[in-house]
């Protein structure tokens, strides 16, 4: 299969401006209705959340101007509209509770820091990290800290226990989820890592069944990966954490291999202990009874918050209550782990399918990203912080919509949370980076040195464009 | 790395697919059942913050909806409660709905099928939905005059239109008023509720369509003579025996022809013509009879009345019955409406109202007509005939016979100035040392004005004296008002 991927080296930001804009007048359309829906008046918060976010849009627009003029155009405007969409989903869910509760509620004020702190941290990336290859140099860095991001809540004392997973740390009163940060970091290692090992990995071993297994010496990395989900899924006892870390390895290493063998091999690895933890894991075990009979009346208790989210989702039905007509603070965490349902019932089918198709678009041009790239660090970056945020909506949404058992993971950028959101603006940061380094016209002539912003290190990596591809055909 | 990139797009592309795929399964097809869950606190909040539809009588309102300044949303009221509570029911947050409120409910709510392109027109311009109105066939005079009369006592009247079926008036008496249900205060509502389902008067129960149904005593004889007429083999005119006592066939009970142990025979040479059996109300004529046309024979007739049968009006009725195996004593005194006969005002007053339109009984019916809040109307009554059990030449002798009892017999009672009123009472033992329930179940016609009755009062004595005197208000306030 051969297919000439030919971009137009136009920087399209004008394309970009247009799409922050519409992303902003939905985004902020959403956020007034929701308290229209509620209170029937704007809050008095709104010329400061509009403020605030048209300073982002602006921000972004002229920083990818300055730093990254070829980037993705769709990139960010669906990032902002996913964050704004999250912002308003979670001030319906502290309405509701005000209003119906009599509680007080302000995640969204903090979730409107937080986004500050994300576009912040994201623009951080754009601004400093002129090209991407430079973390190639940090492989190994990013596998020590990475891994010590993902056990840190193992350490006594920092480690929360959430619903009997222990994946928060919890700092002078902040909770934090390291393994949002832990994601990018492993996504790095893997790239830097496979890319080095690609061709040793690919070269076949014996014939088993009909499929060429790699040899037996290579099996080394897939184990120490498994080891470690594995460990997570035993200390940290939760699945999705668990899942997404061994999916996003064994992702990438398919995308450096292109050996389907690693990818079975991968998945009946894992099988084991999934079953071991479903089986023995006792919140585990009581996920997967919520996951497959929830609504059983002796299932009913234990099962609330999914029975709330599944009544929640059917009362949207397939237009939704509309934005703050619905009840979202009815559902335990209806702000953060079940921020699905809130938006599936005042949004309605329509407004889930709108969501999860961003999600796929955003993750559609992060793929996208990874064929242009010339490098294969690039391609494998881009291509595993994409597929790790495919694989994330898929748990989440699969936990809340009965696909999979139910697990500790958010929605990215739309759950309350700072970790998630910072975490994921960053990824965010680094697409638009290498989307940037995937369409701008030098990196389309081969071995071509000239750098087009100063002092970006093209030449020095050279040695890795050489091993991908030619440039502009897939082979 | 292009190929396997690919690949994972692919598989990026059926992870979405299932997404999709759930999401659409419980919002769409898991829905109904995910709203109807009994647990589901929310479809309570929607279905209470709902601007639901009134239920009107006469022009006006006897429940509707209005803005509340709670988590509900809308409070539902109730004008004159007691009185229509009976048809209306209540619309509780915490004992559910009862009445016309379940009944109705999708339809209220604007959530029936029929109100689908309402629904639809309102999402596309933004309108809060709200549901459709509910116009009642009760006349609110004599609704009232039901009410006013029954006041104070424990009994039930219904009145029906004979040739639409049309309810005309409900009321069952003690009532409560459903607003103290309806209310908002969760405590009080519980308070409320203890107080009227302790209270041994039994205010919640529909004594017209339900409750544990009344023996229909004398009134009975009107099927029994309809089913005679029906065989052929009588006419009013015909003369049937008529003794002062009858030994009950294969027993050594006595049957007294009249209440009180009074044993005067029916007529000279103890026989009399049908129709002066009834006017008298003999005991003696009717139980050989009844025996005379058999069990088989009687069951038949009945159930063309509408016994036995379940009928949705669009409350639920409970089915009326005669009892099943009786021998020919039980069917003596089944034949004069004791024994295991057990009916409901609105059977006795569809039987009336059959005499009164040519034999023709029609299905009962409370909905005039359903618009959708935009005053368009989406259905409205269509008379209903359910069976013809009676000719139309038999239901004249009926009427006439009837009339005899109100001219010059137990009836006298519910005479009207200038109008055609017949009717037949009845005095229905039901407990030893307890005074019998007063029954009084006919109709009146004047002009093109008709309406068929049935009024029990419990414990109220004579037919004559407790239960005429109401029907005649009622029937008054319908065809003089």
């Amino acid at each position: 299969m051969a297919t000439v991927v030919s971009y137009t080296a136009r920087p399209r930001r004008l394309t970009q401006a247009l799409l922050l804009l519409l992303a902003l007048a939905t985004g902020l359309g959403a956020i007034a209705l929701v308290s229209l829906g509620r209170t029937g008046e704007l809050p008095s918060s709104f010329p400061l959340t509009a403020g605030m976010a048209a300073g982002i849009a602006v921000l972004l627009q002229v920083l990818v101007m300055i730093r990254a003029p070829y980037a993705d155009p769709t990139i960010l405007p669906l990032t902002l509209l996913l964050n704004l969409i999250g912002l308003a989903a979670i001030s319906s869910y502290d309405t509701a509770r005000i209003l119906f509760n009599d509680k007080t509620s302000a995640y969204a004020g903090r979730q409107l820091i937080w986004t500050a702190v994300g576009v912040l941290a994201c623009a951080a990336v754009l601004w400093l990290l002129r090209d991407h290859r430079i973390l190639r140099r940090y492989t190994w860095v990013s596998a020590v800290a990475g891994a010590l991001f993902l056990l840190l809540p193992l350490v006594p004392g920092l480690g929360r226990d959430v619903y009997g997973a222990r994946i928060w740390i919890s700092i002078a009163g902040y909770s934090f989820q390291p393994a949002e940060i832990a994601k990018i970091l492993f996504a790095v290692f893997f790239a830097g890592y496979l890319v080095s090992r690609r061709d040793t990995l690919a070269l076949a071993g014996p014939k088993v069944l009909g499929i060429h297994l790699p040899r037996w010496s290579d099996f080394g990395p897939i184990v120490v990966a498994w080891a470690f989900a594995v460990a997570i899924l035993v200390f940290e006892t939760d699945l999705g954490t668990s899942l997404m870390f061994f999916g996003l390895f064994v992702a990438m290493l398919y995308i450096a291999t292109d050996r389907l063998s690693w990818m079975i091999i991968g998945a009946v690895m894992f099988l084991p202990p999934a079953l071991y933890a479903v089986t023995q894991v006792s919140h585990v075990q009581k996920r997967l009874t919520c996951w497959l009979d929830p609504l059983a009346s002796s299932n009913y208790e234990a099962c609330f918050q999914i029975n709330q989210g599944l009544f929640g989702m059917g009362a949207g039905g397939v237009v939704g209550a509309g934005l703050g007509e619905g009840r979202p603070s009815m559902v335990p965490f209806g702000q953060s782990d079940f921020i699905f349902s809130g938006i599936a019932e005042e949004m309605g089918m329509i407004g889930t399918f709108a969501v999860l198709l961003m999600y796929l678009l955003l993750v559609q041009r992060a793929l996208r990203a990874a064929v242009g790239i010339s490098d294969g660090f690039g391609t494998l970056l881009a291509g595993g912080l994409g597929f790790v945020i495919a694989l994330q909506v898929f748990v989440v949404v699969g936990g809340v919509t009965r696909v999979m058992p139910l697990t500790g993971l958010t929605l990215p950028f739309l759950a309350a949370g700072g970790s998630s959101l910072v975490a994921n603006w960053i990824i965010v940061g680094l697409l638009v980076r290498l989307s940037d380094a995937a369409r701008r016209p030098s990196a389309r002539r081969a071995g071509a040195g000239a750098p087009h912003g100063a002092g970006a290190p093209h030449g020095a990596t050279a040695s890795d464009a050489g091993a991908a591809a030619p440039q502009g055909v897939a082979a | 790395m292009n190929r396997p990139l690919r690949h994972v797009w692919l598989v990026v592309a059926v992870l979405f697919l299932t997404l999709f795929g759930s999401t659409t399964y419980i919002q769409v097809f898991q829905a109904k059942s995910l709203n109807a869950d009994s647990r589901n606190a929310r479809t309570m909040y929607n279905e209470f913050g709902r601007d639901r539809g009134p239920l009107v009588v006469g022009g006006s309102a006897v429940a509707d909806s209005v803005p509340s300044d709670d988590s509900y949303g809308y409070q539902r009221q109730y004008a004159d409660g007691p009185m229509y509570a009976p048809v209306t029911g209540y619309y509780s947050v915490v004992y559910g709905f009862s009445g016309l409120e379940n009944a109705l409910n999708d339809t209220l709510s604007g959530e029936a099928d029929s109100l689908f392109y309402q629904r639809m027109a309102d999402i596309v311009s933004g309108r809060t939905p709200q549901g459709a109105t509910v116009e009642l066939t009760i006349d609110p005079a004599a609704q009232e005059a039901a009410y006013d009369a029954l006041d104070g006592q424990r009994g039930a009247a219904v009145a029906l239109d004979p040739e639409t079926g049309a309810v005309l008036a409900m009321v069952s008496t003690p009532s409560y008023d459903p607003a103290e249900l309806a209310s908002h205060d969760r405590r009080g509502v519980r308070d409320a509720w203890r107080r009227l389902s302790e209270d041994p008067e039994k205010p919640l129960t529909n004594r017209a369509i339900g409750g544990s149904l009344y023996p229909p005593g004398s009134t009975f004889k009107l099927l029994v003579a309809a089913a005679a007429l029906d065989s052929g083999s009588y006419t009013k005119d015909s003369v049937i025996p008529g003794p002062g006592s009858y030994t009950l066939p294969g027993s050594s009970s006595v049957m007294s022809n009249h209440s009180g142990g009074n044993q005067a025979p029916c007529g000279p040479g103890d026989q009399s013509s049908l129709q002066d059996a009834l006017r008298q109300s003999c005991n003696t004529s009717f139980a050989m009879l009844g025996t005379s046309l058999g069990e088989d024979e009687l069951a038949k007739t009945v159930e063309e009345y509408g016994f036995g049968q379940k009928m949705s009006i669009p409350l639920r009725v409970t089915p009326s019955t005669i009892g099943t195996d009786l021998d020919d004593a039980q069917l003596a005194t089944t034949s004069i409406g004791q024994y295991e006969d057990r009916v409901t005002p609105l059977q006795m007053a569809m039987v009336a109202a059959s005499f009164d339109n040519d034999g023709q009984v029609m299905k009962p019916q409370l909905v005039q007509s359903v618009r959708t809040s935009s005053l368009k109307e989406v259905s409205s009554l269509t008379p209903e005939k359910l069976s013809q059990p009676l000719s139309a030449s038999n239901a004249a002798q009926m009427r006439e016979m009837m009339q005899a009892v109100v001219t010059d017999g137990t009836g006298e009672a519910a005479q009207i100035d200038g109008a055609e009123v017949g009717g037949k009472t009845g005095t229905a033992q039901w407990g030893e040392g307890r005074n019998p329930h007063a029954w009084f179940v006919g109709y009146a016609n004047k002009g093109d004005r008709k309406v068929a009755v049935a009024v029990v009062v419990e414990e109220g004595g004579y037919g004559s004296d407790a239960a005429a005197p109401i029907a005649q208000d009622i029937m008054k306030a319908v065809v003089s008002p």
